[in-house]
């Protein structure tokens, strides 16, 4: 801020970034740290799937043929908290980095310094995490849910599985404390609250949400520690604690956090779909208050994760009703979005495509939640291959269509460069086809009784297994597509314009593409 | 150039009203364990038995009888035998009646359990009420040692009509290093 101040009578061009690696290490220019964060959440995509290509080739039979029982449990634990904490969330906080100053005609985030620290801890967090393979006793093996007593049995690793949750969850206070001060005090005159884009206003909401949890993940893990080395008994029987506390705390952070998952989501499709089809956003103030009611309900919710602890009727009954009004204000959300395209002179360029798959697919995965929120069927579908598909449906064509639709739609801003079309196209279809193959199968699976979690399965179940490991092997496959599109759309291409989309707007498409390093330094006019 | 000053204080105390939330918020993740716990208390959910000694009513309802089973679990690698003498009893409400468990130990030393009782179903918990019982106190065997522990209980009247087998289920932990530590 100090910079924009003191600089605003030059010309801003003049004073683009330091040289060099250490341009990286000390930047606190809120594109350099988006770009960083984006970066990285790629390559943890990248180690993630590798994971979860691990867990599809020992599932593509029945019998234990790839690896050990116990490095398959490695796999899906890592494999979740990977994608979790390290592609959806960072690559969520990256896009806000890049976007929300010039969404609100700022200069910058308004607490840059913390900022490079934000991002800078993942690196060290995720490396601890990832060592964790090589020590004794492997990685921590008991599902990204770390319920004790099990997670308790964990080796070597437990310590530092710990501390690396701690810095991840350090690091997303931090971001979402930058986010809350940038969007409430660094907004451009005229750029009321309710004038704000979607995107700002559902990242507002998920920061308030992540400011609210991430605490009470680290205090629940540190229970665990303190259980674990120092004698206390939150969750060991023995001493008068109670495991089942160790789940009602847990959910109260998990069940938030699946809507941090999914809040900036569907802020970014609703900046697509108006775009492409040519006409504002339908129902915007309902979007707000929708958006801000689902984070509402989200803590009051969680224990339909535990329908099956030995809870009383009457707890069955609330968390049952409570989580089914949860889909009321989901569904006005996809309402207006289908009535924004209704009548709409629409077109289909891949961040379209990515939305339109987001719309029909994640309703799906809604769907399939509505199912588990009845108690007395969950009883049936719990830690089945039913949850692994409703959970799927909603992360991966939710959160990451909805990512990699904002990757091809702001892509040519950031870059200054066209992305290949033709190539973005496949990779949508490819995307689509092949997640379905991968993630419809297992809801059959589920409903027929499979256990998640497991290396091991009775024959009945091999066909649908192995269907769905080939669509995961070509899923993955796809991927490295877009990882080749991103890159080759960094290097070069066609110029973008400053416009891009002919129906885009918002201040972020008033700027040059790509945008200069400063922008902003006078505040825009907002009409 | 004052309106900006302005807004760098004002992101300053915004920020530290933040930082305040997170702090209250890690405080609060700790407070839901006894919030847990006097919620459960009051509402007797969780299948969470008083370990208080209780004592015996007068009035013997022979008007019914419920069926009490009993179950006995070792947690993880402890290395002892434990069943109960009988499998189920029938009893009528205020009816005080003693059951007791078979317990050795087969390992080559001596080991502090400790067992915890847990009720089925839940609703029923606070009604199954004991006099006298060796999950009260944590108990030690030394190498190859058996004992026979008592536990005296009662169904108390006041059991709602439609409860009519209960499960009264023990788990001994080793709590031998925990003991030591403590010592
Ligand atoms: C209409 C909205 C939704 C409803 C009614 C719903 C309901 C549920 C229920 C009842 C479960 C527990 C199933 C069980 O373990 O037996 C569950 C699990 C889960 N849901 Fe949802 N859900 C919804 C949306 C979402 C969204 C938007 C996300 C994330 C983006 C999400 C992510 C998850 C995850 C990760 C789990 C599994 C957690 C685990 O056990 O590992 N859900 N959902
Ligand atoms: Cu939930």
């Amino acid at each position: 801020m100090s910079e924009a101040t003191t600089h605003d009578a030059h010309d801003h061009h003049d004073h683009g970034p330091a040289k060099g690696l250490m341009r990286w290490v000390t930047t606190t220019n809120h594109k350099d740290i988006g770009t960083l964060y984006l970066l990285f959440s790629l390559l943890m995509f990248f180690i993630g799937g590798a994971m979860a290509m691990v867990i599809r080739a020992e599932l593509f039979e029945p019998g234990m043929q790839v690896v050990n029982p116990h490095f398959f449990n490695q796999m899906t634990t890592n494999h979740a908290l990977i994608m979790i904490f390290g592609a959806v969330m960072p690559a969520f906080v990256g896009l806000a980095n890049w976007l929300i100053p010039m969404m609100i005609g700022a200069p910058d985030m308004a607490l840059p310094r913390m900022n490079n620290w934000s991002f800078w801890i993942l690196p060290f967090a995720f490396t601890m995490m990832l060592s964790t393979i090589f020590m004794d006793g492997g990685a921590p093996a008991a599902g990204w849910t770390i319920y004790p007593p099990l997670v308790l049995q964990t080796g070597d690793a437990f310590p530092f599985m710990i501390f690396a949750i701690h810095m991840m969850g350090i690091s997303s206070v931090m971001g979402a404390i930058n986010v809350i001060a940038t969007i409430l005090n660094m907004r451009a005159p005229g750029m009321t609250l309710m004038k704000m884009p979607l995107f700002v206003w559902t990242w507002l909401i998920t920061a308030y949400l992540l400011i609210a949890v991430m605490p009470v993940l680290a205090g629940a893990v540190t229970m665990l520690l303190t259980d674990k080395y120092f004698g206390t008994s939150f969750f060991t029987a023995a001493g008068g604690g109670d495991p089942v506390m160790y789940q009602h705390i847990f959910w109260f952070f998990g069940h938030p956090e699946v809507y941090i998952l999914i809040l900036p989501a569907f802020g970014i499709v609703s900046q697509i779909i108006p775009t492409f089809a040519r006409k504002p956003l339908f129902g915007y103030s309902s979007m707000v208050y929708a958006s801000a009611s689902i984070a509402f309900l989200s803590f009051i919710v969680w224990a339909h994760h535990m329908f099956t602890v030995g809870m009383p009727v009457a707890g069955e009954l609330f968390f049952m009703y409570a989580t089914m009004l949860i889909a009321v204000p989901t569904g006005v959300k996809v309402f207006n979005w289908v009535s924004t395209m209704w009548k709409g002179s629409m077109t289909f360029e891949t961040p379209m495509l990515f939305a339109l798959g987001f719309v029909v697919l994640f309703t799906i995965g809604g769907f399939s939640g509505l199912m588990l929120a009845i108690a007395p069927s969950d009883f049936q579908y719990h830690d089945t291959y039913f949850v692994v598909a409703h959970f799927h449906y909603v992360l991966v064509t939710g959160a990451i269509f909805a990512i990699m639709g904002a990757a091809y739609y702001w892509l040519p801003k950031w870059t200054g460069h066209m992305y290949n079309e033709t190539l973005g196209k496949w990779h949508f279809w490819l995307s689509t086809i092949t997640v379905n193959i991968l993630f419809f199968p297992q809801h059959f699976l589920g409903l027929a009784g499979m256990p998640r979690r497991i290396p091991d399965y009775s024959v009945q179940f091999a066909e649908f297994n192995m269907i769905s490991s080939i669509g995961g092997f070509a899923f993955g496959l796809s991927q490295l597509l877009f990882a080749y599109i991103v890159i080759s759309t960094i290097r070069g291409g066609a110029k973008a314009t400053d416009k891009v989309w002919d129906g885009a707007e918002g201040l972020e498409w008033t700027l040059s593409s790509p945008p200069p390093y400063h922008s902003f330094s006078e505040a825009p006019e907002v009409k | 150039m004052a309106s900006n000053s302005d807004a760098k204080l004002s992101t300053a105390r915004l920020v530290t009203r933040l930082g305040l939330v997170v702090v209250a918020m890690f405080g609060f993740g700790y407070l839901m364990v006894p919030i847990y716990d006097v919620f459960c208390d009051i509402t007797g959910l969780n299948g969470k038995t008083s370990n208080e000694v209780a004592v015996a009513p007068v009035i013997v309802d022979t008007s019914r009888t419920v069926t009490v089973e009993f179950d006995s679990t070792l947690n993880e690698a402890m290395q002892w035998d434990f069943q109960p003498d009988v499998r189920k009893l029938s009893v009528h409400p205020g009816e005080v009646k003693t059951v007791t468990y078979r317990v050795r130990n087969r390992m080559a030393q001596a080991v502090d359990g400790q067992a915890i009782p847990s009720v089925a179903p839940g609703g029923a918990a606070e009604y199954l009420k004991k006099t006298e019982c060796f999950c009260f106190t944590q108990q030690t065997l030394n190498a190859g040692e058996e004992k026979l522990m008592p536990v005296t209980f009662f169904v108390d009247p006041e059991l709602p009509a439609d409860i009519r087998y209960l499960t009264l289920s023990y788990t001994f932990f080793d709590v031998t290093k925990v003991a030591s530590n403590t010592h």
